[in-house]
């Protein structure tokens, strides 16, 4: 994960981007798999780095940019070190979580989908994680809080800060 | 052609040892090694490790409770198993002790030492741990007696909390691949395919077409040079389910093996998990429970010498709802953009990589082992006239006891929600009751007595969908809702067909118009208008059924409509430009807890006299509703 300053990918990403090509044995067939991977590894998928591929498997740029920004897995822009998502699925929003997210883009100074210009944070909504017995349900940095509370927004808010 | 190198998809393989289970009898012997071993446990703790415990802090209370047990010198004697999703969400982290089975919910780390010592060692039953009978305060040691789990008839699901999903051996040991076995030595493909059809199996995973039809589909479909594909679909994108993640999480063998079974019957020569990347844990069991097959010789070459051959790769999801669909699904397992194409010619003749490929959900393929296990009379005898079996529903929204149930076909919609689900949060009234995701729609207070099962749900304009149940009560506002479910089939939607693309944008419009309260009561008939051209003229199951929820909205809730259109309301107090926020002097006892968490400071008042609320400057973000503990705060 901290490979590398996300904002100024270094020359030359092949080093990095070859071994996940090959763990993969170079399949076009793979090409979902491998960007998880480097969207992994980056937090983003830079540019230099979809080049490569494209290359490497030999799959037109086109096809390759198409899958990048077809699948919400994919962020085209270097994301926040921290990122909170909030759960957007049925049972969350009917229990509130839309004044959650009203509440964590005041509170955060980031709008949803957005990330800070410092890269601290990025805030996202996302369409249900499957614990929704939990609802409202904030992940922050992959950790499931349940039941949030606009008062334990400010809970959050400070982990996020510290 | 590229693609499909090797047997796993995400470039792994499997050990290439020889497996340690190479025939029936070395099975059976295994087995009752296993079981002695499973039982000669009698006394342990299980956590339970679901997602939703893990959400409240059960690896947490798992890891005290280990501690406690590693002070106290027990570790030989009372061994902890984390386990599988037990289903009652609510009231996690949930704590078992066996052999009593005492029933531990919302346990916390403080509670381990008195857990383990008083309780697991000294057999007490911690009474203040106790699920209570809402109604009458008693207090329920025993998961059997309590009412959500009364009425659930748990088949499929019901061993997640027997067994540890890491291993293996816990499966087998409870007769798991048993019913691989019967298939693969007693059973033609033929008569499995024959057995699944007589079953009355339908596919969980939404549209409920006969599985046992689509197998034997595929089964006759030819391939050029042999490849057929079995694949898994564990993209559970629809909002608000979550089963098919915790069978994975909590049962992974059972699925496993019903794709073993399937492919000797439909001759596949691959199989496939697609699973969802926002599901890193049931991920890893899957993994795990993969490579623990391979190694035990239920996958790989020559299975249990069988001379059948068969393997099963991963491959992860890219986060887009279409790609539930069976064609996007495959396209995406292509690499390419998850799109669906025209279904003239189907998936079981040529899907992935154009051979034919059947394509079954989660909970679907956990049904095989059971019916070859016990028969299809067996299976058929339980549920209704048309959909048989039992259905693994989430439970979840403003009802008491949220969480996975697993009930018979043909339970009233009245028994799911008042008798398991305890009723209403709050004691707040029932409004109504969301099915089958973004292709269903809302179901009303009168229709309350509507047998669940695929039929009775589609004739009142809903659907089963993968599973589920969103309960709203009358804080719940159903144009909100049906502007919510818009908003997130936009998104979704892949954008290959226009009346989906551009009319769901444009009914979206309408409807966020009316939520402003700029609605115009034509309106109303616009939308009825465009729902079926928008269904008609959309390729794939997403845009056929985006308007559902908009549409069963307004036939059932048309007051409400009328209400944001004609009066600028919102009787629910949801929609943002159509409420207002005050404070009922009478109710308000001045305890200043409202004052302090308004970001505005609109909020002014003396300690122990009423406060008054300037609406002029507030943003209506329901920081001083939240906070109110006499419900002073009105939101009208």
């Amino acid at each position: 994960m901290e490979a590398m300053n996300p904002t100024t990918p270094s020359g030359c990403l092949c080093e990095d981007v070859d071994p996940i090509l090959d763990r993969y044995g170079r399949d076009q067939g793979l090409l979902v798999s491998i960007l998880q991977d480097i969207q992994e590894k980056y937090r983003y998928l830079p540019k230099e780095a979809l080049e490569r591929v494209s290359a490497a498997l030999d799959v037109p740029m086109a096809q390759v940019y198409a899958v990048a920004t077809f699948f919400k897995a994919f962020s085209l822009k270097p994301r926040g070190r921290h990122v909170v998502q909030v759960c957007m699925g049925t049972a969350c929003h009917v229990r509130g979580a839309p004044l959650i997210r009203d509440k964590l883009e005041r509170d955060l100074g980031v709008k949803n989908g957005e990330t800070a210009a410092d890269l601290s944070v990025t805030l996202e909504s996302v369409n249900c994680v499957g614990a929704c017995a939990l609802g409202p349900v904030v992940v922050l940095d992959d950790e499931v809080q349940g039941h949030v509370t606009l008062t334990k927004v400010d809970a959050l808010v400070k982990k996020v800060r510290s | 052609m590229t693609g499909t190198s090797g047997w796993v998809a995400d470039g792994r393989t499997g050990p290439t040892g020889t497996p340690l289970i190479r025939s029936p009898r070395d099975l059976e012997e295994a087995r009752k090694r296993f079981l002695a071993s499973y039982q000669a446990v009698q006394k342990y703790i299980s956590v339970c490790g679901g997602t939703g415990c893990r959400g409240g802090g059960c690896l947490a209370v798992a890891q005290a409770i280990r501690d406690v047990v590693r002070e106290e010198g027990l570790e030989q004697t009372l061994p902890v198993r984390l386990t599988g999703c037990h289903g009652f969400c609510e009231r996690g982290p949930i704590v078992v002790i066996y052999p009593q089975k005492i029933f531990y919910q919302q346990v916390k780390p403080i509670h381990a030492r008195k857990i383990v010592t008083r309780s697991a060692v000294a057999g007490e039953v911690l009474e203040d741990l106790l699920y209570k009978a809402p109604d009458t305060k008693e207090a329920i040691p025993h998961e059997e007696d309590i009412p959500f789990y009364r009425k659930q008839m748990r088949l499929v699901f019901g061993r997640n909390g027997a067994i540890d999903p890491e291993n293996i051996e816990d499966y087998i040991a409870l007769g798991g691949y048993s019913a691989l076995v019967k298939a693969l030595f007693s059973m033609q493909p033929d008569e499995i395919i024959e057995e699944v059809k007589r079953s009355g199996l339908r596919g969980r995973g939404g549209g409920g077409f006969p599985t046992g039809r689509k197998w034997a589909s595929m089964k006759k479909a030819p391939s050029p040079d042999g490849r057929r594909f079995v694949i898994c679909n564990a993209d559970e994108g629809d909002p608000g389910a979550f089963m098919d993640r915790s069978l994975i999480e909590g049962n992974p063998h059972s699925v496993i093996e019903g794709m073993i079974i399937g492919a000797y019957a439909m001759g596949a020569t691959a199989g496939y998990v697609y699973i969802r990347r926002e599901y890193p844990l049931a991920l890893q069991t899957l993994t795990t429970a993969l490579r623990q097959a391979r190694e035990y010789g239920f996958l790989g070459q020559d299975i249990l010498g069988s001379g059948f051959s068969f393997d099963i790769g991963i491959n992860r999801g890219g986060g887009a709802f279409v790609c539930g669909e069976s064609t996007a699904l495959m396209a995406s397992m292509e690499g390419k953009v998850g799109e669906p194409r025209p279904k003239y010619v189907h998936t079981v003749e040529k899907g992935l990589w154009d051979r034919p490929t059947c394509l079954n959900n989660v909970e679907t393929w956990a049904n095989v082992p059971l019916i070859i296990a016990r028969g299809a009379d067996w299976y058929a005898g339980i549920g209704t006239d048309k959909s048989k079996g039992t259905k693994i529903f989430s439970l979840v929204g403003k009802v008491n006891n949220t969480g996975l149930i697993e009930v018979p076909m043909g339970i009233t919609l009245r028994e799911v929600i008042f008798e398991i689900g305890g009723g209403i949060q709050k004691g707040r009234r029932f409004k109504a009751v969301q099915t089958g995701g973004p292709s269903g729609g809302v179901i009303p207070e009168s229709l309350l007595d509507l047998p669940v099962d695929f039929d009775r749900l589609t004739e009142v304009g809903s659907m089963m969908g993968s599973g589920g149940m969103i309960v709203m009560d009358d804080r719940t506002c159903m144009v909100d809702v049906a502007r919510y479910f818009l908003q997130f089939l936009t998104e979704e939607s892949c954008g290959k067909c226009v009346p989906c693309r551009e009319g769901v944008r444009r009914v979206k419009e309408i409807v966020e118009r009316i939520c402003r309260g700029e609605g115009r009561m034509s309106d109303l008939r616009l939308i009825e208008e465009m729902a079926p051209e928008i269904a008609d003229g959309s390729l794939c199951g997403l845009g056929q059924s985006a308007p559902n929820p908009v549409i069963t909205s307004i036939r059932y809730f048309r007051e409400e409509w009328e209400a944001h259109v004609r009066d600028r309301k919102c009787p629910a107090g949801v929609c943002k430009d159509l409420i207002t926020y005050s404070i009922d002097p009478v109710k308000c006892t001045g305890c200043m807890a409202c004052v302090k968490p308004c970001p505005q400071q609109c909020i002014t008042g003396e300690r122990k006299k009423p406060h008054v609320l300037d609406a002029s400057r507030c943003i209506k973000c329901g920081a001083c509703y939240e906070v109110c503990k006499y419900d002073a705060v009105l939101r009208q």
